[in-house]
């Protein structure tokens, strides 16, 4: 006696599911199948070749009219069920009901829809089904404008889709990296820069606020106030199990409905199946999973043993030309360790994770033949061990002993290429060398050798130990940190010629050998992007030390101490009474006049630190930056106006360069003083920069230093006026943001360069000017006050939960 | 264990901390470029440096004050020094974060 089985939904799951149910219980069923799409089961997946014109729809079906009619199922597509009576084993649709003594649920999922005002506007679409791609092919004439909100999986091939149509597409993510749930931030870095060649442009840390559109849409508008026109917008932004009809019947849902092994619902009658099902708490996206879950449910349907264990699942993104590939955890945890592979030039980023001694994750962009090997290791849960020295190289290296690096390089004929950018090969390294080239710098001006990308400096030095023997010592300037080989001047060098914006991109294109970097090369990395690129470059707090990420001085103890800026070191009673009332309001244990010429209140907790600075905003006061690598104070004396040998305005001088360079972030702090006649009562002669002012005008001298070192300042240049004077101090020390070091104080730095370099520069009018321009164009974005940015925000500086109430209570 | 809601994931920011107030003190929970989330007590084995203050690099955290460096997972100081932060329990559920409180908010422990 046959049975009736109802199917709900004509999907991926459903119609695999029936192939196996037919081929394991021929005739054991007499099937219903429901679709509220106005067709039968297609290939889903493949809907992004469709939308970019690869395929055709008819391509796409996986089942036609033929095939259900040899099963003899009865089709009702473009009918929605309405409603489930489990009482009387009955589906409701919309063309009568249907009997059942067993029903599967596999209704699939439905793209979530972000609630801002207009997103109901014609021409909101997102990408599930056919009328979606068909309603993005419509839309994607030559010229027309697509925003795509969503740059996970399917925002990009949606993206990507419309884009090979010519539209011009806009990409907005949330997150700081484009699929941010499969990748690590250096391989979105490297999909990023992709689709970005392909025209596409892409908005991260963008969040939406409004789409705008009287009729249909117009534009999108974002939190951070960009506006993209846009003629249609592609919603993306993740999808949720289609579950209302169990919700309705009274089925045990909790974000998927739930499932045992054998696919069953809570009713022993009803199964569900597919991306609407929540297996042991896991909800499923891709198709992978979904499959075996067919297989089960044919095998339970069919009175057969068979039990759902969910596997790994890997991701490939369909955009041709884009090779990336994830499987397993990457996410970093207790124990793992990772084992990371780069190759800038080609734009290759390979990363496995190990968790003891098994490969649970792997994610890669740009090459990704091996992946395949990697996911099998990752799914069987091989022990990798004896092949983990060259387990990154994958198959066509397993087994093989790693091989000295020294006799590869001694192996290589002299027409073998070491510089790949500049075309030199080892001959002519060792040709330069014979000739006289002893040092890394003297190969590098001759042959240009390690001039551009600089990843091949180790194999240039290791021609060198080679051709020198011990004659060769190893490059004197160490590398930056642990992360990397390069030194801070190359890698400065190396922001600049090649254009690298972000942290993940100079760790990728310079071949960082961690993932994020460690608390020594991120705050150097995030001053020489901003310095470099101040229009461009945001500046990241993260990578910022405490004192610069909390804009006050942490204390042993933990508290923060606060110091207002005092310009030029001239206060007004109504300052001094706003100070006092702070400290006692926030009830400082210390109030102490600095070395600087400004008052220090000591000992503050963090959490009032936001309350404090408002308090001293509203009294007119910022922050004296006394924790920044950047313009501490300018001392200066009283000079002509009181002072009766006098020869310039030393107070007035003093708080006008506070004014100028205030804000400005620089390698290391930076401090002033000003003098009003040789006499020099303001100690101008031991600072960063130090102005003396004479009868015929102003004496600037540079690199003077009172700390571990003591230091007296050396004569750069005497100018005229007080506008030379701040047009010099800005060009020099826009000159020291450029070229220095991170950490390095300007006396180091001018040991290293020079200080006639730094003469010939600011002495030449056009490069003055030039130098000043590029300050003052850094000034105009962070010439701004961080304690009235962040007073703004209290709640983030206090704990975020306070469990020592609920154990009170 | 006692599981103890404590904020959103979203209220902590990537690469970054932010601290629990409890009775025996405060604790760090900590958030990684990948979204995996730590707690260890906020207090340095060297002088008491606030550790939600450090830089977060992986899965390792760079104490503000002198620089010590702690594996996350562990609480085990890495390098040359020798010492160890309490770790405790935490997980993260529907964007929640969840924190194993039972030792914590024992006053007699
Ligand atoms: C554009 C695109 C690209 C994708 N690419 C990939 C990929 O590369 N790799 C991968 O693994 N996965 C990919 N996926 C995901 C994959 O398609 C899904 O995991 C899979 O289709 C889910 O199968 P399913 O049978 O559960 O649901 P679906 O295939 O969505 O089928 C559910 C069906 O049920 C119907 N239905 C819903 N409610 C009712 C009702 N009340 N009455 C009647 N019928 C109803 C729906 O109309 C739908 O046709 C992609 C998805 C999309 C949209
Ligand atoms: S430096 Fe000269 S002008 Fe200034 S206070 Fe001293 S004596 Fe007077
Ligand atoms: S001199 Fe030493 S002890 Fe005094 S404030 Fe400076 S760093 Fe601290
Ligand atoms: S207190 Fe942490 S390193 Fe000293």
């Amino acid at each position: 006696m046959t049975k009736n089985l109802v199917v709900i939904g004509a999907g991926m799951a459903s119609g695999r599911m029936l192939e196996h149910l037919f081929e394991a219980a021929p005739g054991a069923f007499t099937v219903t199948l429901f679709n509220a799409e106005p067709r039968g089961n297609y290939n889903r997946l493949m809907l992004s070749p469709v939308l970019s014109g690869e395929k055709t729809y008819d391509q796409i079906v996986t089942h036609d009219e033929a095939w259900y009619e040899a099963q003899g199922i009865t089709t009702r597509f473009g009918e929605a069920v309405t409603a489930i009576d489990r009482e009387a084993q009955i589906v409701h649709g919309a063309r009568g009901p249907v009997p059942y003594d067993a029903l599967v649920i596999a209704t699939g999922s439905a793209p979530f829809i972000i609630p801002v005002p207009g997103h109901r506007l014609p021409g909101v679409v997102a990408y599930r089904d056919l009328e979606d791609t068909n309603a993005m092919i419509d839309a994607s004439r030559p010229g027309a404008r697509a925003v795509v909100i969503g740059g996970g999986l399917l925002g990009l091939e949606a993206a990507a889709g419309m884009a090979a149509r010519g539209a011009e597409v806009t990409v907005i993510h949330l997150m700081g990296h484009l699929m941010e749930r499969q990748l690590d931030p250096a391989a979105g870095y490297l999909l990023q820069k992709d689709l970005e060649k392909r025209g596409i442009r892409i908005h991260c840390k963008g969040a939406t606020k409004v789409i705008l559109g009287q009729d249909r849409v117009e534009a999108v508008l974002l939190e951070d106030g960009t506006v993209y026109p846009a003629d249609l917008v592609c919603m993306a932004v993740g999808i949720r199990p289609e579950t209302r009809l169990a919700n309705d019947a009274g089925l045990e849902v909790a974000r998927g409905i739930t499932v045992d092994d054998q696919m069953r619902t809570s009713d022993p009658a009803i199964y569900a199946l597919g991306e609407c099902t929540e297996h042991d708490g896991q909800l499923f996206g891709l198709v992978a999973p979904l499959y075996d879950q067919a297989k089960v449910l044919a095998a339970t349907l069919a009175g057969d043993q068979a039990a759902f264990r969910p596997v790994q699942t890997a991701t490939k993104l369909k955009v041709t030309g884009c090779d990336l590939f994830s499987a397993g955890d990457f996410a970093d945890a207790p124990g793992r360790e990772d084992i990371v592979f780069r190759d800038p030039g080609r734009g290759i980023y390979k990363r496995l994770i190990l968790e003891g001694e098994r490969l649970i994750g792997a994610v890669m962009y740009g090459d990704t033949a091996d992946g395949a090997w990697f996911f099998d290791k990752i799914r069987t849960g091989a022990d990798v061990t004896a092949d983990r020295d060259t387990l990154i190289f994958g198959p066509a290296f397993a087994g093989g002993a790693p091989s000295d690096p020294l006799a590869a390089v001694a192996a290589l004929p002299p027409e073998a290429e070491i510089c790949g950018c500049n075309g030199v090969c080892k001959g002519q390294i060792t040709r330069a060398i014979e000739g006289g080239a002893t040092t890394l710098d003297a190969v590098r001006g001759l042959t240009k050798a390690s001039a551009s990308c600089g990843t091949c400096t180790g194999l240039v030095e290791q021609v060198m130990a080679l051709t020198l023997g011990d004659g060769f010592a190893a490059n004197a300037n160490p590398p930056m940190c642990k992360c990397t080989d390069h030194t801070h001047e190359d890698v400065r060098r190396l922001i600049k010629s090649m254009g690298l914006k972000s942290i993940p991109a100079v760790m990728q294109e310079l071949g960082w050998t961690t993932v994020g970097g460690c608390a020594s090369c991120r705050p150097a990395l995030n001053y020489y992007l901003l310095a470099d690129w101040p229009l461009e470059y945001r500046d990241d707090r993260q990578s910022r030390f405490v004192n610069e990420r909390n804009h006050a001085n942490i204390q042993k103890d933990g508290t923060y101490s606060v110091v207002p800026r005092m310009w030029g070191g001239v206060t007004t009673p109504d300052e001094l009474r706003a100070i006092a009332d702070a400290a006692d309001r926030y009830n400082v244990p210390m109030v102490k006049v600095t070395g600087g010429q400004r008052i220090d209140l000591l000992g503050v907790r963090k959490e009032d630190l936001p309350a404090i600075w408002s308090d001293l905003n509203d009294a007119g006061m910022v922050s004296g930056h006394a924790y920044a690598k950047g313009l501490r104070t300018v001392k200066t004396c009283v000079g002509q106006q009181f002072c009766r040998f006098g020869t310039q305005d030393s107070t007035g001088l003093g708080i006008r360069l506070e004014k100028l360079l205030w804000g400005s972030w620089t390698p290391a702090k930076v401090k002033l003083g000003v003098s009003g006649c040789p006499r020099n009562c303001a100690e101008a002669t031991c600072k960063d920069i130090g102005i003396v002012c004479v009868d015929s005008g102003f004496q600037i001298s540079v690199a003077g230093a009172a700390g571990m070192d003591v230091r007296e300042t050396v004569l750069l240049l005497t100018v005229a006026t007080e506008d030379e004077v701040c047009e010099v101090t800005a060009a020099f020390v826009q000159l020291y943001r450029e070229n220095a070091r991170y950490l390095h104080r300007i006396y180091k730095w001018v040991d290293k360069v020079g200080l006639d370099w730094c003469r010939e520069q600011v002495s030449d009018p056009a490069t003055r000017a030039a130098l000043h321009d590029r300050f003052m164009l850094s000034q105009s974005v962070f010439q701004t006050d961080p304690w009235a940015d962040h007073a703004a925000r209290p709640a983030e500086w206090s704990p975020i939960a306070d469990l020592s109430l609920r154990a009170a209570e | 264990m006692s599981m103890i809601d404590i904020a959103a994931l979203a209220d902590i920011p990537r690469e970054g901390a932010r601290v629990v107030r409890t009775p025996q003190g405060c604790v760090a929970i900590f958030r990684t470029a990948t979204d995996q989330v730590f707690a260890l007590d906020d207090r340095c084995p060297h002088k008491g440096g606030p550790l939600s203050e450090g830089i977060v690099h992986g899965t390792q955290v760079t104490c503000p004050l002198h620089n010590w460096v702690f594996d996350m997972a562990t609480g085990q100081a890495q390098g040359a020094d020798e010492g160890r932060v309490a770790t405790h329990a935490v997980q993260v559920r529907d964007g929640r974060i969840l924190l194993d409180a039972a030792r914590l908010t024992s006053r007699a422990a």
